[in-house]
């Protein structure tokens, strides 16, 4: 056990001092992070007209809440839904907002629609000014039923916090036909997609790490010296472990620098924008897709429900349970193809079959983005081999946990399995030289009794 | 005593035999001379020692006891092909190797320093492994073979890539490590290293343990009790006056003198011969020869082909 404590240990620092670790952790959180920052630059740049936003207010509350800011302007209608979409469409105005009627409860959502992709600072402060509405509104329909002094009464009224209020916004696309997208639908679809696409990437990009080491040990024959000591077995699993908690590493120095990129220009951004407290704050749902159900608008309950579905602590542990299992399975495939050849040409032939269900995976994917409960992406997240990948592009939309754990179980089987076999195959090929391997060769060092 | 012993050890891969019953003992602290030509066994045998690979058949006992993986903290193996980390700095590498031994971090920077001081590599200490030349690599993975002091020690063509300077260097590190107790395992095809260093040997070919033994006796058994004359040019040949109980192997000259191999058949001594030379002729040098390492190796094999 010391011992392989000692792999590890090696294999992770060497890794992570290395100047191409490095680059690529300072790197990529500046690539993602540009992702978010260049749009929230942009948008403080251009766009010098004022954007004319329509208000719908069906509740009433918001009557003249929302005041014109720099950039936006306000106007009040009352047009019907429909007639006010038309309108919107035929104007050059930038976006309606419609604040759905609902019976028995305070009003807490809304729907934005534009032709547009609305801005995060426009839908922070509509959020913001709904939410500090709603509050003061609850607040003083709950003080009017108590009968209290006007000093009392004061002092109540700084009582927000009792009473807070979130506010779901989400937001229409339509297009020039006055077809109606529903962008929080794009969200789940990219979370989906990014996911998946990062288990796949990290999976080749470290895969084919323990790949070249262990032909590096055998090449250079480190592995005579080394085998003396160390069990090929701890050698095989210090190396995998090592590579994946390098992958980690790199995995989370990206989430903390993209994050801490981003937070710092938008403390930088924050003057420029309107109202007191914008933050690109992922909407943390409440109890608001029961709220919305009662108020009966099929189509709005539909979207809060999508958004209610975001499970973000759901897909981060998932994430990780995923990238882990599928990296060990496919990391002990790549450590016996590395045992079993003499140089890098002799890896094709046994890449192939360990390429295909990784890319096949991909591909699925892919599809079960846009189908994420057909019976292709249900059966292709439960096989060991493309489920990190697939079942990554489903989770987002919300897939049943028994499924989840269904599939999980079948990984560790899956990477126990291949481990085994890895573990089989490695024992015989670090030692063996000059002789090119074939498939026949590989089963008979699978079946030798140790 | 023997520290090691095998016993009957067979090993097979598919389609052949690499090991076929061989029993070996190596007494403590001397050095054994594990000779064969190339593919006759022995990286089999030694990878068997060092429990890398496992016998199909047979026992191996280290002190007495069966061989267990306990063991190998005892053992110190310098392979044949061996390599280190190209990327990794030199002292981290050892210090790394040595701790897969079993030292602790701290007694291991110790010892290191010491030995790296002593192989004059200290300077090296902080420099990249791909820095290196060979021969200073190969110091490096000498050193962190003995680091650990084990009592067996098993050298690979411990030689190879090394200067005479630093060959003279190495040969002195071996003996005083057997002279503090350690028993070592040496195999090489470099037959004057053996004749120079082993005390016992024994030799393997094609899977076969076919002679072993102490070297001493060996080269005693394959004495031909032939002797090599040096004597001053004369008129006339040798053969005129050697009667049948010699038999002349080889003659040659150059400017100065005459040279000769005389075997003398069995039941006849030295004496005889001589009583016979120097009547006749002008004697510079008589001396007995000793068959080398290299024509025992040379011929065992060639006999044990033929069979």
């Amino acid at each position: 056990m010391k011992k392989i404590l000692l792999v590890i240990q090696r294999e992770y620092l060497t890794r992570v001092r290395k100047r191409s670790f490095i680059v690529m952790t300072i790197l990529g959180p500046i690539l993602m992070a540009s992702a978010f920052v260049v749009p929230m630059y942009l948008a403080t740049l251009t766009d010098e007209e004022k954007k004319v936003i329509e208000v719908l207010d069906e509740t009433g509350w918001f009557y003249n809440a929302f005041s014109d800011t720099g950039e936006f302007e306000f106007k009040y209608t009352v047009s019907a839904l429909e007639t006010a979409k038309f309108e919107l469409m035929a104007s050059d105005e930038f976006a309606l907002l419609y604040i759905p009627r609902r019976e028995m409860t305070v009003p807490s959502s809304a729907v934005l629609y534009s032709l547009r992709q609305p801005g995060v600072d426009l839908k922070g402060y509509i959020r913001n000014v709904m939410s500090k509405e709603v509050e003061s509104q609850k607040l003083r329909i709950n003080l009017d039923e108590m009968d209290l002094s006007p000093e009392d009464r004061e002092r109540a009224m700084q009582l927000p916090e009792l009473i807070k209020t979130s506010i779901t916004l989400s937001t229409m696309k339509m297009d020039e036909s006055g077809q109606e997208e529903e962008t929080f639908t794009e969200v789940l679809m990219a979370i989906a997609f990014v996911s998946g696409m990062i288990i796949y990437m990290f999976i080749f990009i470290f895969g084919a790490q323990v790949l070249r080491g262990v032909m590096e040990e055998k090449t250079s024959r480190i592995i005579e010296v080394m085998v003396s000591s160390v069990r090929p077995f701890q050698l095989m699993m210090g190396k995998i472990i090592g590579i994946a908690m390098v992958g980690l590493t790199q995995f989370l120095l990206w989430i903390v620098l993209t994050f801490a990129i981003v937070s710092i220009f938008q403390i930088a951004f924050a003057d420029q924008m309107p109202g007191p407290d914008v933050r690109m704050a992922v909407t943390q749902s409440t109890d608001i897709s029961n709220q919305a159900a009662v108020a009966g608008n099929a189509q709005v309950a539909k979207v809060f429900e999508i958004v209610d579905s975001i499970n973000y602590s759901v897909i981060l542990i998932s994430f990780l349970f995923f990238f882990l299992g599928g990296y060990l399975l496919y990391a002990a495939l790549f450590a016996a193809i590395g045992s079993a050849v003499d140089s890098e040409t002799d890896t094709q032939q046994f890449m192939m079959p360990v390429t295909i269900p990784l890319f096949l995976g991909f591909i699925i994917a892919n599809v079960a983005v846009y189908n994420p409960d057909g019976q292709l992406a249900f059966w292709f997240s439960m096989i060991p081999f493309t489920s990190p990948i697939v079942m990554m592009a489903r989770i987002p939309f919300g897939v049943p946990i028994e499924q989840i754990w269904i599939s999980g179980i079948l990984l560790i089987l899956g990477f126990i399995f291949t481990t085994w076999l890895a573990a089989r195959i490695y024992r015989v090929g670090i030692l063996m030289y000059g002789k090119k391997v074939s498939y026949g060769e590989l089963w008979k060092w699978i079946t030798y009794k140790s | 005593m023997a520290i090691f012993l095998t016993e009957n050890v067979t090993k097979r891969y598919s389609g052949h035999t690499a090991l076929d019953r061989v029993s070996i003992e190596v007494p403590e602290q001397c050095i054994f001379g594990l000779l064969g030509p190339n593919g006759a066994g022995k990286t089999s045998l030694i990878r068997i020692i060092n429990r890398i690979t496992g016998p199909d058949e047979g026992q191996l006992y280290f002190k007495g006891e069966k061989l267990q993986q306990k063991h190998i903290y005892n053992i110190g193996y310098l392979p044949e092909e061996r390599g280190l980390y190209r990327k990794m700095k030199v002292g981290e590498h050892a210090l790394y190797l040595a701790r897969l031994k079993g030292l602790s971090k701290k007694d291991a920077t110790v010892k290191l320093k010491e030995w790296f001081e002593r192989f004059e590599i200290g300077g090296w200490w902080n420099k990249k492994v791909e820095e290196l030349s060979k021969g200073m690599q190969q110091k490096v993975q000498f050193i962190v073979t003995v680091l650990h002091e084990p009592e067996l020690l098993i050298f690979d063509e411990p030689f190879s890539g090394f200067d005479p300077i630093n060959v003279e260097l190495v040969k002195d590190e071996i003996l005083k490590l057997r002279d503090k107790g350690a028993t070592i395992i040496f195999s090489t095809h470099n037959m004057a290293s053996v004749e120079e260093l082993c005390d016992h040997i024994a030799l393997i070919d094609r899977s076969k343990k076919i002679l072993d033994g102490k070297m001493k006796d060996i080269r005693n058994q394959y004495r031909s009790n032939t002797y090599s004359i040096a004597y001053d040019h004369f008129d006339g040949l040798l053969s005129s006056f050697l009667d049948e109980r010699f038999e002349i192997v080889d003659e040659r000259e150059d400017e100065d003198r005459r040279y000769a191999s005389v075997r003398i058949t069995d039941g006849h001594v030295s004496k005889e011969l001589l009583e016979k030379l120097v009547p006749k002729i002008n004697i510079h040098a008589y001396n007995e020869i000793l068959p080398t390492m290299n024509d025992i190796f040379i011929s065992v094999v060639k006999d044990n082909e033929g069979k």
